[in-house]
């Protein structure tokens, strides 16, 4: 069965799903129970499942995940939601020095299936602390696995596979794709979560992004279009790991890469792509692999977030440097 | 000194037991312990303080990198682990050797984390004693997650002790003050969960005395929280044991978590790396000396007729526990390289198995000479 749905109502299916599925599912957060969250992702679910499945918990990041990790322990897969991007690091310790490395410590005798959603990203001119991209913190980390979706269909199917990971697994929800909507085919077999996908092919440049990031590119790939250009997209859709395969074929194709995103650049998710293919691809690289990123400064007041945020003219900016070599 | 009205007592550091309508449910906790189990309680004591000892030395000698030491904190520590029930969960610190011991763990895997070994050592499924955790005051909220897993599960309160489920979980003073301690003190209120909270006050967080942590006692901590909260003399095992029992008791049967702060003292230094002299005068030292555990609790079973030779039975299992570590020790071998990427993560993982290939076709091709 497939239906035209928003982002946040996807993925709140797959939470129920998941749940119905497996009654160790359990929800906690802040906020996510009576009011079924701030973005609405966990609404109703309290309702089907209860107060002890969906947890209204106080108002404590580092408490959500410490608490999590313990319910691991006791063969739980819990699955946290973290208000908004910019309030994850008071659980910054409990994620990186604890869930991260529980797995190696127990040295196969246990494992950590907790997932920590996490809504990300700009474009909803919200004041400081709710519109950051902290993915480079988390995909630095070894022990953790990074997933972002861009559409509808990957928030259903990609939270389903984060909940049946037996790995910890930081999702994060392009909060600027929320809303739109696209079509869901529940009854899909999906791809797997680390896969990396090309959502529009072309021959002239490679251009890659994720989350909210993947929309600008298609946009800026119609607009190259119009003017002859012929933009290869590709959606990350995996932050750690990342599946180079696809990105490497399309670079040997078109010779040029373009990493698109919004977080800022340095020691990025973006850099890491552009090492990388510089080493894999060097000799089929016809220019620098370029990045297009948020600036090297705090996100500024919402006023700026258009001026801030790499759009469709940064992005063909890009795209006209890497051409010119 | 730390010791206040509050301070719950059973056993005088003369050895004879302290009569006092407060603590009447505690004795006749006590009262019902056979010699049998008496004698169980001071063979732990003496023997993991001479396993501590000799730990310390295989440091010394550059046989261990890091030695923490647990001296003079064995009776808060003893007494409360034999308060659990098998079904029951331990969180500890990184100081519960004795503990470990208790829950059948063999020392030396203690020795391996300190000789760069493992960073895990046992399986705490088997043992119900989790990890060693070394990022201070995390693991309390740990316990307070696997507490509500109890409740999940259903196995709480339902008037079968000897099937109900609590958790127990060791932090000190200086841990006191992390937020990840305060923050599981608001979930295990707030949820009500089926835990103890057991704060050693051996006195100082390496060198800053407990003053600098908290200017009230600490077991006020927990009461500000709304939870059941006690001090007691954690020098003296029986009411280590009793206070731990009952609260323990009180956890299994849906009642709510407690907390209690035991007095102690760390006899010797934080870590083989720093040196007390530097921040307590001996003086101190020998006050807590004339408050020593082990010292305080042979008197009181050589009042009860115990025998020199259980005594010196005792002693001789201390030494033979010494040489066993020892020997045990200089035979650790490093772990396989494979360590580096196994389990790193549950599933297949594409870059571990990627790294871990290159590391070993880098390693041969060395051809055995690297």
């Amino acid at each position: 069965m497939t239906e035209n749905l928003s982002m946040a109502k996807a993925i709140n299916l797959g939470l129920q799903r998941a749940m119905r599925e497996d009654d160790r599912v359990i929800l906690m957060g802040e906020d996510i129970g009576t009011l079924g969250g701030v973005f609405r992702v966990t609404e109703g679910l309290k309702n089907e499942f209860g107060e002890n499945r969906v947890l209204d918990t106080p108002l404590a990041e580092s408490g959500i995940v410490g608490t999590a990790i313990g319910m691991a322990m006791r063969g739980y897969r819990p699955v946290c939601e973290i208000q908004f991007d910019g309030f994850v690091f008071p659980a910054f310790d409990q994620i990186v020095s604890q869930l991260a490395k529980q797995t190696s410590r127990h040295q196969g005798t246990q494992s950590f299936p907790v997932v920590i959603r996490i809504p990300y990203g700009g474009h909803i001119g919200a004041v400081e602390h709710h519109q950051e991209s902290p993915e480079a913190y988390f995909a630095h980390t070894a022990g953790l696995r990074v997933l972002s979706p861009a559409t509808p269909s990957d928030g259903y199917h990609m939270i389903r596979q984060a909940i049946q990971s037996n790995d910890p697994v930081i999702f994060l929800e392009p909060k600027a794709r929320y809303w739109p909507k696209g079509d869901v085919d529940f009854d899909a077999t999906p791809a797997p979560a680390h896969q990396s996908r090309v959502v529009r092919t072309g021959t002239d440049v490679t251009v890659v992004g994720h989350g909210a990031m993947v929309a600008m590119l298609l946009d800026a790939a119609e607009v190259a279009a119009g003017e002859g250009i012929s933009l290869e997209v590709i959606d990350l859709r995996s932050l750690s790991p990342i599946d180079y395969a696809p990105i490497i074929a399309s670079v040997e194709k078109t010779g040029r890469l373009v990493v698109a995103q919004e977080a800022p650049g340095q020691a990025s998710v973006g850099s890491e792509i552009a090492a990388t293919v510089a080493e894999a691809a060097y000799y089929f690289l016809e220019a620098p692999v370029l990045r297009v990123s948020g600036f090297d400064t705090p996100f500024p007041p919402a006023n700026l977030e258009g001026t801030y945020l790499p759009d469709v003219d940064r992005i063909l900016d890009a795209v006209d440097r890497a051409r010119g070599f | 000194m730390p010791y206040t009205e509050a301070t719950l007592q059973l056993l005088s550091t003369d050895g004879t037991l302290v009569e006092s309508d407060r603590t009447a449910e505690y004795r006749a906790l006590v009262d019902r312990l056979t010699d049998d189990h008496l004698r169980l309680f001071y063979r732990e004591m003496v023997t993991t303080r001479r396993f501590d000892i000799e730990a310390g030395n295989l440091q010394r000698q550059g046989q261990l990198a890091l030695w923490i030491p647990s001296l003079g904190q064995e009776a808060a520590q003893v007494g409360s682990a034999f308060a659990t029930r098998p079904q029951d969960t331990i969180f500890p610190s990184y100081r519960e050797h004795s503990i470990a011991r208790i829950r059948g763990i063999d020392p030396i895997h203690i020795i391996e984390l300190l000789r760069g070994v493992t960073n895990g050592g046992w399986n705490p499924n088997d043992s119900r004693f989790r990890l060693y955790t070394l990022v201070l005051g995390t693991q309390t909220l740990h316990a307070t997650g696997y507490a509500m897993g109890i409740q999940f599960d259903g196995k709480v309160g339902t008037g079968d002790q000897s099937a109900d489920e609590a958790c127990i979980v060791y932090f000190g003073d200086g841990s006191s003050s992390e937020g990840d301690v305060n923050e599981a003190l608001v979930f295990a209120q707030s949820y009500q969960t089926p835990q103890v909270f057991f704060l050693q006050n051996n006195q100082y967080a390496i060198s800053v005395p407990v003053v600098r942590q908290s200017r009230s006692p600490l077991y006020l901590r927990g009461e500000g929280f709304g939870i059941e909260s006690y001090q007691i003399d954690g020098n003296d095992v029986l009411i280590s044991y009793a206070v731990t029992r009952l609260a323990m008791d009180e956890a299994r049967a849906g009642h709510g978590p407690r907390f209690i702060e035991a007095q102690t003292y760390r006899l010797g230094a934080h870590t083989t790396s720093d040196d007390p002299t530097k921040y307590r005068e001996s003086s101190e030292e020998d006050y807590w000396k004339q408050r020593d555990p082990i010292a305080r609790f042979e008197k009181f079973l050589r009042f009860r007729g115990e025998s020199d030779s259980f005594f010196e039975q005792v002693r001789q299992e201390g030494e033979e526990l010494a040489a066993d570590i020892r020997r045990k020790t200089v035979e650790l071998t490093p772990p396989p390289m494979d360590v580096i990427f196994d389990h790193v993560y549950t599933d297949a993982h594409p870059v571990t198995a990627a790294q871990k290939k290159w590391l070993q076709e880098y390693e041969a091709s060395f051809g055995g000479q690297a």
